[in-house]
Order: C-alpha cells, then sequence, then structure tokens
C-alpha cells in the first residue's frame, strides 16, 4: 500500500476515507479533521481558556496532544475514580504525559475528596457501574472547569462514541438526549461550554495517533466496563462499517447537520425548570441535584474493593 | 510468528507469513476495532507479516460511560 499524499509505503489504510496514508501524512489528515470540526462547530477560539478532561487513555491524550500541537493552550484535568489498579495505572499516564511535556494537569480524588469511589457507588445505588461514574465525571468536569475560570471543557469523545451513543439513543427514540447529543454545548445557566473536537476522527485513528506520536496510554479497558451496552453499540456498528465503509461517519455528521435542528425545542424545555441545587449549587431539576444524593449514599456506605464488583467475590445485586 | 492479543492478555504462535487482513480474519477480529503493530510501527492491512515477527494486535475500543 502506498500513501495517497506521497505515495511512499503507507502505515495505515483509512477505509472510509478511502485511502492509505505514511506516517507523517496521517497525521496531517488527523490534524485536518479536527481543525475542521472546531471550525465547523464553532468550538474554541486560541482565547478560550481549555480544560481537557484526561483519563489516561488513548481519546483524551491524543485530543490534549492535538491541541497542544495545534498552537492551543490548554490544562487537563484528572479524576481519580478509585477503580482498583486501573485507577491507579490511568492516573500514572496522564501524571507521566503532563509531566514529559511540562503541561498543568489538574486532580481530583473521589475517595480523598467526596469519600467514596466507583465501586462502592456503585454498590450503594445498586446501579450499573457506569452510571455513578459518568454522573460523578459530568458533575467534576463542570465544577472543575467553573472553578477555574475555563471556557471550555474538552472532552476525547470520538466519532465511534458519538455513534454508539446516537445509536441507543435512537432505538429508544429519546429525543431530550438526541437533541443534545451536539458537538459543540455552549455555557448556559450554570454549564461551561463544552466540545468534542474528536467527533470526525474514530477511534482506530485516535489510537494511531498515539501510536505514531509515541504517546504512552492505557491499553486495558475498564474492568468495570465490561457487557456496557455502548460497546455492544459500537461492535454492531463496526460489522456494518466494515461492509460498508464510511456508514459511522455519514450516520452521525448527517444527523448534526439535518436531524438536530429539527429537535432542538426538546433541548430547551429542560433549561426551563433549572435552578440551583441546595447543597452545591449546581443546575438541577431537583432540589438536591444527584451528585450530591450520590456523594451522600456512596459516602456513608463502607469502602467495595473493585474485585467484590468484577471478580470471583462479585455477589448478584 | 509470535502474536500478542489484549483484553485478556495472551500470546499465540500463529505460521507466517500471512497478510494482516488474514490474520484478523483468522483470529475473527475486526480491522475497524484493532490496529496491528510491528516493532511498535503500525502495519496496513495488506502488509505480509514474515514467520519471525513479533505483532501486537491493539483493541482500541474504549467503553464505559460516555
Amino acid at each position: 500500500m502506498k500513501c495517497r499524499v506521497c505515495r511512499e509505503p503507507a502505515i495505515i489504510d483509512v477505509p472510509r476515507h478511502n485511502a492509505n496514508f505514511c506516517a507523517p501524512h496521517f497525521l496531517d489528515m488527523c490534524r485536518k479533521q479536527v481543525v475542521k470540526a472546531i471550525d465547523d462547530f464553532d468550538m474554541l477560539s486560541k482565547d478560550d481558556r481549555i480544560l481537557v478532561a484526561v483519563s489516561g487513555g488513548k481519546d483524551s491524550l491524543a485530543i490534549w496532544d492535538m491541541l497542544i500541537d495545534l498552537g492551543y493552550e490548554a490544562d487537563g484535568l484528572y479524576i481519580g475514580l478509585g477503580i482498583g489498579s486501573y485507577s491507579d495505572v490511568s492516573g500514572d499516564y496522564a501524571r507521566a504525559f503532563a509531566t514529559e511535556r511540562g503541561l498543568k494537569l489538574v486532580e481530583i480524588s473521589l475517595r480523598d475528596d467526596y469519600g467514596y469511589d466507583i465501586p462502592t457507588a456503585t454498590r450503594a445505588t445498586r446501579r450499573v457501574p457506569c452510571s455513578a461514574c459518568g454522573m460523578s465525571k459530568r458533575h467534576l468536569f463542570d465544577k472543575a472547569a467553573l472553578d477555574g475560570n475555563y471556557t471550555a471543557l474538552v472532552t476525547g469523545h470520538n466519532l465511534d462514541d458519538e455513534a454508539a451513543v446516537l445509536y441507543g439513543n435512537t432505538l429508544r427514540w429519546e429525543l431530550q438526549y438526541l437533541a443534545r447529543q451536539l458537538p459543540t454545548l455552549p455555557a448556559r445557566n450554570g454549564f461551561p461550554k463544552k466540545v468534542k473536537p474528536l467527533v470526525r476522527l474514530s477511534e482506530r485513528e485516535t489510537a494511531a495517533w498515539c501510536v505514531v506520536r509515541g504517546i504512552d496510554y492505557l491499553v486495558d479497558e475498564c474492568p468495570m466496563a465490561a457487557g456496557n451496552r455502548h460497546l455492544n453499540y459500537k461492535d454492531a456498528l463496526n460489522k456494518i462499517e466494515s461492509q460498508s465503509p464510511g456508514t459511522k461517519t455519514a450516520f452521525y455528521l448527517n444527523f448534526v447537520d439535518k436531524v438536530a435542528p429539527l429537535l432542538s425545542a426538546f433541548a430547551l424545555s429542560d433549561d426551563l425548570v433549572l435552578a440551583p441545587c441546595n447543597s452545591c449549587g449546581a443546575p438541577t431539576t431537583g432540589e438536591v441535584c444527584a451528585f450530591c444524593h450520590l456523594v451522600k449514599t456512596a459516602s456513608a456506605h463502607e469502602p467495595v474493593p473493585v474485585e467484590l464488583i468484577t471478580g470471583r467475590g462479585a455477589r448478584r445485586r | 510468528m509470535k502474536v500478542l492479543l489484549r483484553n485478556p492478555r495472551r500470546e499465540l504462535d500463529i505460521p507466517g507469513p500471512r497478510r494482516v487482513h488474514a490474520l484478523l480474519n483468522d483470529l475473527d477480529l475486526n480491522r475497524e476495532s484493532h490496529l496491528v503493530i510491528r516493532n511498535g510501527t503500525l502495519v496496513p492491512s495488506d502488509e505480509e507479516l514474515g514467520a519471525d515477527d513479533v505483532i501486537e494486535i491493539r483493541p482500541v475500543i474504549s467503553g464505559g460511560s460516555l
């Protein structure tokens, strides 16, 4: 295989572009896709104070690297979720990335700062692990961005992530969720601006970016994500994609372009009933926000090791 | 060739030579969700892998809360 641009030997084939690339031209393609996403969806300006949510995985480290590479100033935010050795190692990758490049990494520990961790929250709330994890991260991302006077919160959601969520929301016709599934969410009602500059890159491409750029990241999957329904949706979409390259791109980007504008009324309806949480002040539809409820419940529970949730010691909830 | 797989981590001995796409097909792995790496370098799907190569097949799917 030859690079589409220079005809030198290719290192990667990208079927959705019907193209192969050498390493330098693959990186160029990735940069162009991120720049196009930032421009098309009015995500960022060079004046923005940017906070990148960093997990130690490929996507968040790739977008932090790309933004710095493109000339943006961006700090990182790492949340220690307390998922045993998985979290220990993920934190090591995030810290090493920041230290090697002289970047600022803000750290929050669920256990040290809020008195719980994700395995304990899972047991205490008797819900699926990703529920407590997602809620905790969303709340703390928003809080850290606002507390730190950042004007934009960047997450590493890629094309596969967005296509999988869109697939799930479409299967259930979740109109309010669909209406909010946009690459850019402007600041509103106590929420910071949130942007997803990787929406035009697949996760195979973000992983390849890390390999080519020599970025060490945590390859292993979260032990608590096994059986997560989004993984099943990704598997289904990748089977379609392998038969019909470009399907994921068309599915997601055509949704954003053609369908999301038709649903904007559903996104606005939720804003009308938001008020500050009586406990923390974050916007919520109730008197006390879901995060404060979670902290109260989970911090009162005795610590639960992750092995009791995922391993041989697990019991039916 | 030696082939390192992840999730769970394991190592297989597979006869070579064979091309990347054939190796992935034999292992029932989707090209969309995996990278193939030889000596730290990505290799495209039509590349021929030698009998003495050490290959990592790296999954790229991440899940959990999105």
